[in-house]
This record gives structure tokens, sequence and C-alpha cells, in this order.
């Protein structure tokens, strides 16, 4: 049984309505969305579910989980902290800002916090240059802005939201199926 | 600037709430439009007001309608909401602050070209300006602006938002089209031209957002009225997304034509610490980098001057480089963006952009030889002009300008 | 006709239709550029950009609409400011092309130092060196050194499995899309794509089991590089050492076009082996394609279980014995039965050997028959499709009717074919009683229930509905019909009723018009144009016979009753490749030769007769069944039997109504094919698609009403009682045969399994994977439950050719058997 189906009817309905009905694929991205913000991450079966809604491929649902940077493949901390380091943040110390966090929390760019509560992100522009440095978090599907940042008020409000979080759990729960191919989380490819 | 036509929300408090939105004028003329069902008005209108786009390439916009054929059905209108370009903030603000009036644009683009169905494509990190926008959609439904059969008439009118998922690439109009279908955002072989065979492959409409937000102000108050500002060939205002080492980096709207210095001086109140200024990105990460002559500074800030001083105008979004800057860092900087957003799909991008960060990176850690600042331009010039679409072409952009005016920035970075 | 474009290239003048693009229109003057990306049988992409060159166009006065001239009178040539990709750019009237000049060929060079950059270079251990685009492009185009680090060069694990049959190595991967654009355009299974972006991008599959499609194969030799391998040929042999030796695939009635690639080898001794099979070129039948069965199935023929020698029965035991012994046993046998001798024969044999089964039994004045359980034949030879007919020309206005069959499990390149006119505009008609992936193409369906064929053929002819109009009213109409969920008896009378429906709607003896079978073997339709007809009481004929001469058959195998009649026949001749529970029963057992070691020609569905001939030595002491059978004439008759399938094959010319008017020469001819894909040409380099073989002949129609045979009465529709079950046999593409399961396809056959809708596994409380006996007043067997949404309700599927004993649509009483839950095989649930 389709799972995500069973769970959000009235959801999926709406969606499919925006597109034509010959164009089912089109919903692959928001039926995405909605499976990523259960998990934090798209699972093989919420792949095939998808696949099953719309009348595509799981490769061809897989493959825009691939190509698209905002879309996991697999678990990770329960939020992902994405810094902006790109051309205008650089500009005004957004380099600096996420190496002083790096240390704060004992994690490259990339990884997981001990505690697997906190993923840390290097990304590209998030349209917000001039309130620099900033980060956005991702929490489940949830994305949310933090301008004008300094180390202290980010790991303060990582505090807060520990303890609103309840601490736990602290690497999201469902198994790790494993992807036939990994996710590249630079765009180029060097293994 | 005493009269916005865009930044409206800074002057009028709460325009975001469509009473204070509909107090203060919006929406005065969609009845009419839908009633008097004349869409031609509309695209004689826009065309007379020379207005271009927004969005990057400045092709003027009423001539894009009429490109869409009268045989093929149905149209599509697709709005532009993926900004991503480096140092770009300015949609966001207008979607944020002003909603009503892109949406009353984009409901305006859609019945001068007869659609019945638009789309917004948002970039994935507007995810919550995207749903913040299908409720202020929801509404419009309720109160009657938008659905079947809108005033009586025949016309109807739907409006969906679609959320992206971090793809710089989907900004590309193909790309972001593929997008929309579910498939990998890599940009289409034209022709096809979009508005012969764009969305789902029926004729289609994309502009950008700001653009679309400029069309109640042209059917309201008239072409004539539209070109009081800006110049001739680039008539209007446009929002400068001022960014970098500037005192106060924000958002303006200014006439097109308003020149570096105005905007750097007199808006930006000048360089961080009173520094020098050394260059300025008029177009982001995907421009050329003009040394600040004094020349550059007083130069008009519209299409046709700026791209006299070797960089497209783009979307305008203003990035300041000053003497504290090293190039070479800036260069790894824009190159690695793009390495990063290369969609894979042709060879001279998906291999020229994975080559030059190898390359600059290189030089950044000061282990590289003068060899590999030639190998860098000679990347660069091997994928000039081979790229499928303008990603590719972009990514050169600083690297060539920055190699031919600051090349000591990059030498100074060499193995001793 | 389309337009002509008249242009010129490297100055040179060319004259193609318009819609060419430049790289072809380059092509037919004799000037290479190179491609990557570009696939003439694939949409134009133009994302490699290795293709680029300088194009110039007419200046046209906006005013008048007309050239703008020069001083001198010339037109006025304008050139865009960038190079174009010849590959999606289309030919327009007075452009000026330049594909060879300093900015192209240094752009050339850019683009394929830019590829290698990111490539292994690892020619000296690649398959496809020696046959590789990128290697041949390089040395022709490219620059001999590059200027990147090494170090620095983009790495992947090697040896990436996409699934059993396919490899990916990603270094190697260009990332030319071709692979991707296959399964999606041609073979309409997207089961592999992208992953990642930029320089990441690599080709992964989610598909189970891995890359799961049944054309996967074609995918390794449109690669233009070595990244996809197929699993057999990988590390088997450098592409030079291959001999490439024409042949015909025999896994269905399509006929498809093949090469064996072999060499000789040290580890068989010195034997010359297959080392892969490749499509030859045929435009009218396969074009470039073949099915995963027709590449993989090959292997039996090395099988160490093949029969080597004659047998004899003695003392109740078969034993070895020597031809000479065997051939003399058997003639005595054959001579003392006389007229009582039943000679049964498959359509797994050639034209040859069954000329030759024919010629004994006439020598005797014994019976010649079919073993299908499909039939109509005789209609085909004279409503068949008409010579010359071409499924890739049909066009907007022609129909297709495709009755009661799978083709994308019954005949692959037959369903790619139809799909690709669906797509060019033809209407569509499928007809069957259960789901088909050619439904989605479809413009009219019409589905019934199994047992309603008739009612359904005659809504069809004579419903007056739109779907009934696209029929009957069609310009040009073709009807494919198969046996899904029939027998013998309802095929036989479907078919007359099809060429009833054709007659009397003109639709028959005319270019593009007739009727297509879809038999289960390769030759089924030889057989009939031969005369050799199948019988519908075979049970009772056998019984009844003094002796059995079986070749290319298993009726014990397939079918107690068949077992318990043969049992009753005097005595049994058998030849086969296999010790078949036929041949444990037999008195003589003759092994026989397999395709691949011996010539012989097959008539297609669409009546096409192709020779193929022997690619590799003969098994240990085996011979042709036209050999053996041709031995045996001589032997009872005292008269010469040619031993040359050539020979024979006149012989059949002379004898042989239809096959009148051609001789075994004209098989050999061939034509200029387009697209140009021979071992020359650059979108290929190696891939074996050279086809100076032959294309084929088609038969002439046996013309005239009043040629038609009589018609039969379609049986009764078994309607089973209160608790029994209804069960029809179905046809599969990997079904559990000896050929296909000795093979790297094993793990995809279908096992002895029964589906049913899971409404009816509820009802029954009956889990997927459960074992059910299944029983009738004849037989008792076991079969694995699957259960599949996708099928209609209140019928039990059962797949043909996995030994169950369904041949026709049978009630039958089904009951679970103790599950041993550890018991389930893999993959069905
Ligand atoms: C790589 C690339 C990125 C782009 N990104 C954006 C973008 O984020 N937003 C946008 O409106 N246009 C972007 N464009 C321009 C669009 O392709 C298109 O020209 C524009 O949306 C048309 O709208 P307009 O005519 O209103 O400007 C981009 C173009 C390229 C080549
Ligand atoms: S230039 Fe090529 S690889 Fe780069 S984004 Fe455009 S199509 Fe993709
Ligand atoms: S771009 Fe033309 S062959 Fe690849």
């Amino acid at each position: 049984m389709n799972q995500l189906l069973k769970k959000y009817p009235e959801e999926i309905k709406r969606i499919l309505a925006k597109y034509p009905t010959e164009q089912k694929q089109a919903a692959v991205m928001p039926l995405l969305h909605l499976a990523q913000g259960e998990i934090g991450f798209v699972s093989r079966t919420a792949m095939q579910e998808i696949a099953e809604i719309t009348g595509v491929t799981t490769t061809e649902v897989a493959s825009v989980v691939g190509f698209y940077t905002l879309f996991h493949d697999a678990p990770e901390g329960k939020i992902r902290l994405q810094v902006c380091t790109d051309v205008a943040c650089d500009l005004r110390g957004a380099k600096e800002y996420l190496a002083n966090l790096c240390q704060q929390l004992d994690a490259k760019p990339g990884e997981t916090s001990m505690d697997g509560f906190i993923t840390i992100e290097e990304v590209k522009c998030l349209a917000a240059c001039d309130r620099a440095p900033l980060f956005q978090s991702q929490i489940g599907n949830e994305l949310e802005y933090h301008e004008n940042q300094t180390p202290t008020r980010t790991m303060d409000w990582l505090r807060s939201m520990s303890a609103a979080l309840n601490g736990t759990p602290l690497r999201s729960s469902a198994s790790i199926e494993e992807a036939p191919a990994t996710k590249s989380t630079d765009g180029g490819g060097n293994e | 600037m005493s009269e916005f036509v865009l930044l409206r929300h800074r002057e009028i408090p709460g325009l975001n709430q469509l009473k204070t939105y509909v107090a203060n004028g919006g929406f005065s003329m969609w009845k009419k439009v839908v009633t008097s069902n004349k869409p031609e008005d509309l695209v004689r209108e826009v065309k007379a007001s020379g207005l271009r786009g927004r969005g990057g390439a400045g092709f003027p916009t009423g001539v894009k309608w009429s490109f869409l054929p009268n045989d093929i059905w149905p149209h599509y209108v697709v709005a532009n909401a993926d900004e991503s370009e480096p140092g770009t903030f300015k949609d966001r603000e207008l979607l944020e602050f002003n909603p009503y009036q892109f949406l009353e644009g984009l409901m305006l683009a859609s019945f001068a070209v007869q659609a019945n169905d638009a789309y917004i494509y948002f970039r994935g990190e507007f995810s919550q300006i995207a749903k913040k926008i299908d409720e202020r959609i929801a509404e419009l439904t309720t109160k009657g602006y938008l659905g079947d059969g809108l005033y009586a008439t025949s016309y109807s009118l739907r409006v969906h938002t679609h959320v992206g998922a971090g793809a710089y690439i989907c900004g590309e109009e193909t790309a972001l089209l593929e997008s929309i279908e579910g498939k990998l955002g890599q940009p289409r072989l034209r022709p096809p031209f979009p508005a012969l065979s764009g969305l789902f492959n029926k004729p289609t409409v994309i502009n950008n957002v700001e653009t679309l937000a400029n069309l109640p102000y042209i059917i309201e108050k008239g072409s004539d009225a539209f070109r009081r500002h800006g110049t001739d060939k680039s008539p209007g205002t446009k929002i400068f997304s001022l960014s970098g080492r500037v005192n106060k980096p924000g958002n303006y709207e200014l006439p097109l034509g308003t020149t570096f210095r105005e905007l750097i001086y007199k808006h930006g109140e000048g360089i961080i610490n009173g520094a020098t200024i050394k260059a300025i990105m008029p177009a982001g990460a995907s421009s050329t980098l003009i040394p600040a002559t004094e020349t550059a500074l007083d130069t008009p800030m519209d299409y046709e001057a700026t791209s006299a001083l070797g960089s497209p105008l783009g979307s305008a979004s203003v990035i300041i480089l000053d003497e504290t800057v090293n190039i070479s860092r800036l260069v790894n900087s824009t190159v690695h963006f793009f390495k990063h957003e290369s969609c894979g799909k042709c060879t001279p991008c998906r291999e020229g952009t994975y080559w030059m960060s190898h390359i600059t990176s290189r030089i950044e850690s000061g282990k590289a030889k003068k060899e590999d600042i030639d190998l860098l331009k000679v990347v660069a010039s091997q994928m000039q002009n081979k790229c499928l679409c303008a990603l590719g072409e972009f990514s050169i952009m600083a690297v060539m300008s920055g190699l031919q005016h600051f090349r000591a920035d990059f030498d100074a970075r060499l193995e001793s | 006709m389309e337009k002509q474009i008249t242009l010129t290239i490297d100055g040179r003048p060319v004259n193609v239709q318009e819609g060419t693009n430049i790289v072809d229109a380059a092509k037919t003057v004799g000037i290479t550029i190179p491609v990557f990306c570009h696939h003439p049988k694939l949409k134009p992409v133009g994302m490699c950009r290795v293709c680029l060159v300088d194009i110039g166009r007419p200046q046209i006065d906006r005013t008048t609409g007309t050239p703008i001239k020069n001083e001198d009178g010339t037109t006025r040539i304008v050139f865009g400011p960038k190079l174009e990709t010849a590959c999606s750019t289309p030919v327009s009237e007075g452009m000026v092309v330049w594909g060879a000049t300093e900015k192209v060929m240094t752009a050339r060079k850019e683009v394929i130092e830019f590829l290698l950059t990111s490539h292994p270079l690892d020619c000296p251990v690649c398959d496809k060196g020696g046959e590789c685009p990128l290697q041949n492009q390089t040395m022709l185009f490219g620059s001999p050194d590059s200027r990147f680090l090494l170090e620095e060069k983009s790495r992947a694990k090697k040896h990436y499995l996409l699934g059993d049959l396919i490899y990916l190595d990603r270094e190697r991967c260009i990332q030319c899309a071709r692979c991707v654009r296959f399964q999606e355009q041609v073979a309409d299974d997207a089961v592999i794509g992208f992953y990642n972006r930029g320089r990441a991008l690599e080709i992964a599959t989610f598909s189970e089991p891995g890359f799961d499609s049944i054309f996967s194969g074609n995918t390794t030799d449109i690669c233009p590089v070595g990244a996809l391998t197929t699993a057999d040929f990988r590390f088997g042999a450098r592409p030079w050492e291959l001999k490439h030796k024409p042949s015909i695939c025999t896994q269905c009635p399509v006929g498809c076009n093949i090469t064996y690639d072999v060499r000789r080898e040290a580890r068989s001794n010195g034997k010359t082996v297959i080392k892969r099979v490749m499509p030859r070129q045929n435009e009218e039948v396969n074009e470039i394609w073949i099915c995963d069965k027709g590449r993989f199935t090959y292997s039996y023929a090395e099988s160490s279980e093949r029969l080597s020698q004659p047998m004899i029965r003695k003392n109740g035991e078969l034993t070895s014995a020597s031809w000479e012994e065997a051939i003399t046993f058997a003639s005595e046998k054959i001579r003392a039965a006389g007229k009582n001798l039943l000679s049964l024969v498959s359509g797994r044999l050639s034209i040859e050997d069954l000329y030759a089964a024919k010629t004994l039994m006439a020598s005797t004045g014994g019976k010649t028959v079919l073993y299908s359980s499909m039939g109509g034949g005789e209609w085909v030879t004279r409503v068949g499709i008409a010579p010359g007919s071409d499924l890739a020309k049909l066009k907007k206005g022609s129909t297709i009717l495709v009755f009661a069959s799978d083709l994308h499990e019954e005949a692959p390149l037959w369903w790619l074919r139809v799909k690709q006119a669906a797509e060019r505009g033809i209407t569509l008609v499928v007809s069957n009683a259960r789901k088909t992936r050619l439904d989605k193409f479809a413009t009219h369906q019409l589905t019934y229930k199994y047992g309603d064929e008739e009612k359904a053929l005659r809504e069809i002819f004579e419903g007056g509905s739109e779907l009934s109009k696209s029929v009957t009213q069609a310009e040009n109409l073709v009807v494919f019909y198969g046996c899904d969920g029939m027998g013998l008896a309802q095929t036989t009378a479907l078919a007359g009723m099809f060429a009833e429906g054709l007659v009397k709607t003109s639709h028959f003896g005319r270019l593009n018009n007739g009727l297509i079978p879809v038999w289960p073997r390769a030759n089924d339709q030889g057989a009939f144009e031969l005369d050799i007809q199948p019988d519908l009481n075979l049970v009772e004929t056998m019984s009844a016979a003094m002796g059995v001469y079986i070749a290319g058959a298993d009726p014990a195998g397939d079918d107690p009753s068949l077992r318990e009649a043969m049992q009753r026949a005097g005595f049994v001749i058998v030849q086969d490749l296999f010790l078949t529970e036929t041949a444990k029963l037999a008195d003589v057992v003759f092994p026989v030769q397999a395709v691949m070691e011996r010539e012989g020609s097959l008539v297609s569905g669409e009546r096409r007769v192709q020779k193929f001939g022997a690619v590799i030595p003969a098994f240990k002491d085996t011979k042709a069944d036209f050999n053996i059978t041709g031995v045996l004439i001589e032997k009872v008759t005292g008269e010469k039997f040619p031993s040359n399938p050539a020979e024979i094959f006149d012989l059949v010319s002379q004898k042989e109504p239809v096959f009148q008017f051609f001789s075994h020469q004209k098989l050999g001819e061939t034509h200029e094919q387009w697209p140009l894909v021979g071992r020359n040409e650059i979108y290929y380099s190696g891939a074996g698609y050279d086809n100076s073989y032959g294309l084929g002949v088609t038969l002439p129609l046996i013309i005239g009403e009043s040629a038609l045979p009589k018609k039969t009465q379609m049986p009764e529709a078994v309607r089973p009682v209160k608790a029994q079950w209804l069960a029809v046999p179905v046809t599969k593409l990997y079904d559990n045969s000896k050929l296909t399961s000795m093979s790297l396809l094993l793990n995809r056959v279908s096992k002895k399994t029964l589906s049913m809708h899971p409404e009816d596994a509820e009802t029954l409380k009956i889990q997927s994977g459960a074992t059910v006996s299944l029983k009738n007043a004849a037989q008792e067997f076991d079969a694995q439950v699957k259960v599949d949404p996708n099928q209609p309700k209140g019928v039990l599927l059962i797949t043909r050719s996995s030994g169950m004993p369904v041949h026709m649509p049978l009630a039958v009483d089904l009951k679970e058997k103790e599950t041993d839950s550890l018991n389930t095989e893999r993959g069905l649930l």
C-alpha cells in the first residue's frame, strides 16, 4: 500500500490538480517536498511511492533527488545549518563566520556534529546578500532564513532549538536504505 | 526617490495585506481589463512602454508576448521567482512585502496572452514565501479576482506555485520549464523557443517577478507615465540590489540610467571604512569585473551604457569590491559557484568549470605556478562561445576580466 | 514528396530533404562531422558540443522576403557570432556550412580535450578499445597532449553494476545521455537516468532487478565509449580479434538480423566460440536494435548438457550408437511404419529441415504435422502483409490493430515498431483481455474477457463505433493477431475471421496491408508456407500412429496427454539438442546442431525469407536436422537428397508454389540503408551493424478469394463451473524454456508461475509465492502464485513454456499445497 497516498490523500490531490492530468510527472517535485517533510530525507520507498503516483519510474524520481541540492537521499542531523559563503556574503565575512561555527560544533562543512543533531553545510547564494552573514535552517522540509548572524547569535539559537526539540532524537531513527548511487555534496565529483 | 513604482511597501505600511493593497489602488484595472476582453490592448500598451525584462536579458516584454502563436493552445505564463544570482535579492523583497502587485502583474500578463493557468516558480529556499503566496492566491480566488469565468466572462485564470529545490540553473528559462515538468533542471536546446513550445510543449511566456510587478503601473497609468522614468531605450525604474563592501547594502529603486556613483556613494553611503573602491560587478557573479574608474562610476546604469562598459546590466545586482578584496579570492568564489551549479549537460561547462575550480583553488592555496594562471586563461577561453546555455558563458566572465585587469592579485598568490 | 533543400558544405553542393540535420547532410557527400551525443535514431540534444561548425545563412530583405545580393551579384551570407551544433541544426535553403576551418577544428579539438580530461584513458584494458568513437575521433580531430594535472582528474569507483546484464564504468562515461535517451525515447522504459549534476553526473538505476529493461543491451552498442558493457562480453575479447558472422535470431517471429562475433579461443581448445551477439542493420525488420532475449540466449549452444552422439534404445535403455547404426535402425522402422508414420516438427526448424521432413513423409505416405498451439498460418499465406510493406513507412491515415497479443513480451521488436508508428501518428487499436505495455500508445482500446474473442472481433469489424470505423475505413490496415489466452482451435478460427474481415474491407494484397501472426516460434509461418499444418486432434492422431518422428519439439515435456499418446505410438525417433522428456522416451535419438552451427532459412511473421549461416563449428558428433532427415530419405527411398542447404532451398523454390521465382541467391541481396551505420561510420565505429549478407525477400501472396481455405468454427468458450477457475496460457519473453534458463537471463525467467488478481488471492486466502495444485479431468500439476494487480479478475494466467500443461483455455480446480515458507522463490514477492 502506498503510505504517502494513505497519509496525505488531500494534499496529494491538491498537488496533482495543479498540473494538466496528462502531465503527472510535474507533481514529482512537490511530492518529494512532501515526503522529505516526514523524515528529512527521501527514502527509497518514498521514491517508489512517488513514482507510482506520478506514473514515472523510480529512477526518474531518484534522478530528481540527485540533481537538486535541497533533496537528500540519506538521513543527517535534525537541523541542517546552511551557511551562505557565496561571493557577496564572502565579502562580508561569511567564510570566517562559518569557520568559527565549525570550530564550535567540531564539524567540517558537510559533516554532522558529534551528537548527530546538526549538519553544517556550505551553500551558494540565498538571495539575502545585504544581510550577511546568514544561514538557512532546514528541519524536515521547513526552511527558515536567519540573517545578520554572529557566531554567538547562531550558537544561542542552536541551544534553544536543542532544548525545544528535546535534544532527541539526535539522528533520524528511520532506517538507512542503501542507495545504489550516492549523492555528491558539492556537485563536482572527485571520489 | 519620491515615487516608488515597485518598492511601494516602503511608503505604505501593510501593503502585503490585500485590503491595504486594494485601498491603495490595487487591482483597479483588473475587472475592466477582463470584461473589456481586449488582450491586444494590453500587449500594445506594454510594447509602447518599452518595458524590458528584469530577469537578466533585458528583452522587451511586449515583444516577447507577441511571439505567441494564436493557433496553438493552451498558452501558459510562468513567473520566474528563482532569484539565485549571487548578489540578487530584489524579487524576494517584492514577494514578501509587495506580493499583490506582483500577482496582479502576473494576472495581467496571463490575460494579455490569454493563458488560463499561470505558474510561479520559486527557488527552493523561498518555500516559506511560496506558502504565503499560496494563501494569497486562495484569498484572491475566494474574493473573485481569480477563478473560473471571471466577472461573468468566459475567461478563467488559475495561478499555481511550484517550488524548486536548490539549483541556480533553474533560473534559466528552459531549465525552469523542465523543472516544473518534474525533470532535471537542464536547459533545452533552442529552437524551439518557449514562445512556441514551452511548458508542456505549449506556447509559454516567462517573465521575471520584477518585470511583472511593473505591469499594474503601466496598465493603470499608461506607457507615457512609465516612460517618464529612465532613458529612452531603458525606460522605467529598476531595483538595484547593492551588496559587497558598501556601508549600506540593500535594494534601491532608481530610474534606469542613474549612475553607479549615485548608487554607491549616495544611496549605499560609500565604501566600508572609507576604503578605495576597486571594481564593480553590475550583474552579480555572472558579470565582468569592471575596474572602478571615474568614467565607470559616472556611467549611467542602463542596458546600453553598462554593456558598453563590458558587462551586461543583467538583473542589476551590483556587487562592490574595494581595495581589501583580492580578486583571485573573489574569482575562486565565482568559479566555485558555477562549478557547483553547472547542470552537467554540455561538455565545455561541465568540464571547464570543474578544471577552473581546481586551478583557482590551487592559486588560492598558494601552491600555483605561473603556468597555472596561463592554464586558467586557456580553460576559460576554451569554454567561450561553446556552451549550450548562458551559465557556462557567465562562468568565465569574472575569470577573464579578473586576469585582464587584476593580474597582480593572482601573481601575488603564486608559490614563491 | 518532401521539399529538397540545397546548401553547400565545405564548398560542395549538397541536396537533401527538408528537416535533415547538417551532420547527416554532410554524410551524403562523404564529409564527416564528429559527434558523440548525437545518434540518428534519437532526437538531437546538442549537448556534447563536438559537432560545432560555422554556419552562414543568406541575408533576407525583411520587406521583400528575398535574399540580399552582394555587389558582385552573389547572395550575401551572414555568419552567426558563434559556432553552432551541426547535429541539431536542420539545413535551410542557401545555407553555407564550414566544417573544417581552423576555427572549427580548434573548437573541436578543445571540446575533445575537455572530454578526455575527465576520461581515464584506459584504452588498453577497455572493451571498447578498437571500436571506440571517442578513441577514433580523438585520433582524427583531437590533440595529442593534455595540459591538466592528473591527480585532479575526476575519479569514480569502477565496475559499478547497473544490473546483472549491463555493467557501468563511471569514469569512462562522457555524459552524452545516449543510453538514457534510448531508454526514454526508444524503449519507453526510463529505468536508467542521471544522478547528481555537473561533473558529478553519473548514470544510475533504481529499478529491480537492476537495469531491468528488455532492450537494455542496445545501450552498450550505442554508448560511444566503454562505459556500458554487457556482462557476457566484458573482458571477453578485444574487438579486433573478432570475426563478424551474420545470422538471424530465432527467438521469436520477427526475425531480427544479428551478427555473432566469434573468435578462436585457447581455453576452448582452439575452438571458435561466440563472444557476443549484436544487431545487424535491417531497417525493414529490426532497424539496428535487438531485444535482450536475442542478445543473451545463445549460451545454450555451449551447454555440456547438449546431446553429442546418436542413441538407440537397447534392452529398455538408451545407449550410445554410431550414426550408421542409428540411421539404419531408424530407417527400418520408418519403412515398416509406412503411411502410419507421423512426423511432428516445429517452427524451431528451418525451411530446409521442414522440407526434408515433408519429403520423407511423402515417400512413405505418412503425415507431417506442425507442433504448435497457435494456428491460422494458412490464412496468412493468402492475406499476410503484402510484399514491399514496411511498418516504418506507415503514415497517418493507416491503422494497426493488435489483437490477443502482448507484443512487448512476444515480439519485442514489433512492439517497438508499432509504438513508433503510433508516435508518428498512425491509428493504433489495441484489443486484449488484459493490460499490456502497448496500451498507452493506443488510439482506441477494446478490452474483452477471455473467451469473448469472437465477440470482440465482431465488434471491431461490424460495430460501427469510432474504433470500428478506424479499422474498417483505414487507408491501410495491418492486423497483428496472437494467441494470448487461446489455443490452436481458437486461433485458427480467429485467423479465418480476420482474413474474412480484411477481404471484406479490401485490406489485403496491397502494400502495407495484411495479417501478421505473432507466432511463438521463429519459423512457424515457414511451415504453413510448405503446407505443414497443426493437427487439432494431435492426441488421437499420435495414439493411432505406428511411429512418430519428432524434430524440434518436446510434446512429452509439455503435456502428459501427449506423453501418453506418444507412448501408445509404436516407436519414437527424436531429433533434439537436449535429452528432453520426449527424447528420454524415444527409441532413437539423433543429436542435432544448434542454429549457429549450421545454415538454413526462416520465414518471419511478415513472411520475409531470411538465411542464416554457420558461425561456429558443430558441437561434437552432431548433424543438422536436414542432413539427418536427408540421409534417412536416401536410406528409405534410395533417392538422393541434397546435403547442401542452398541446394535444398532451390529445390523448395522449384517444388513449392509460394517459393517459386526466387533462388537462394536472392536472399543475399542488399541495398544501401539509411542511416548509414556501417563499420566505418563515426557514430558507431565498431558495432556490427554492417549488412552485406542479405536483407531477405518477402514471399508473394497466394491471391484470389477462391484460394481462401475453409473457415473453422470458434470453439465454445470455456465457462468454469462454480468452484472451478479459468486458466489460460500467456506468453512471457523470458519463459522458462530450456534455452532461456541456460543463459544470463536466468535471474529473470518466470518460473512455474500462475498469476492472479489480488482480490482473487484474497478470496482464496492465498499469498504471493504460495504453491498451489491445479487439476482437471486430464491432469494435475503444481504452480507458484504471483499476485498481479494489473491483470483481470477471475482468471489464472499460466506462463507458456514453463512446464505447465496449459495450451488452451481450461477449467481447473485449484487447491493450496502445504506451504514451506522458506521455499518461496526470490523475486516473486
Ligand atoms: C543561468 C541563468 C540564470 C538565470 N536566473 C534567473 C533568475 O534567477 N531569475 C530570473 O528572473 N531570470 C533568470 N535568468 C533569465 C531567464 O532565463 C529569463 O531570461 C527571464 O526569466 C525572462 O524574464 P524577463 O524577460 O522578465 O527578464 C537566468 C538566465 C540564465 C542563463
Ligand atoms: S552551460 Fe551547459 S552544463 Fe552549463 S548549465 Fe548550461 S547547459 Fe548546463
Ligand atoms: S552536440 Fe552535436 S553531436 Fe553532441
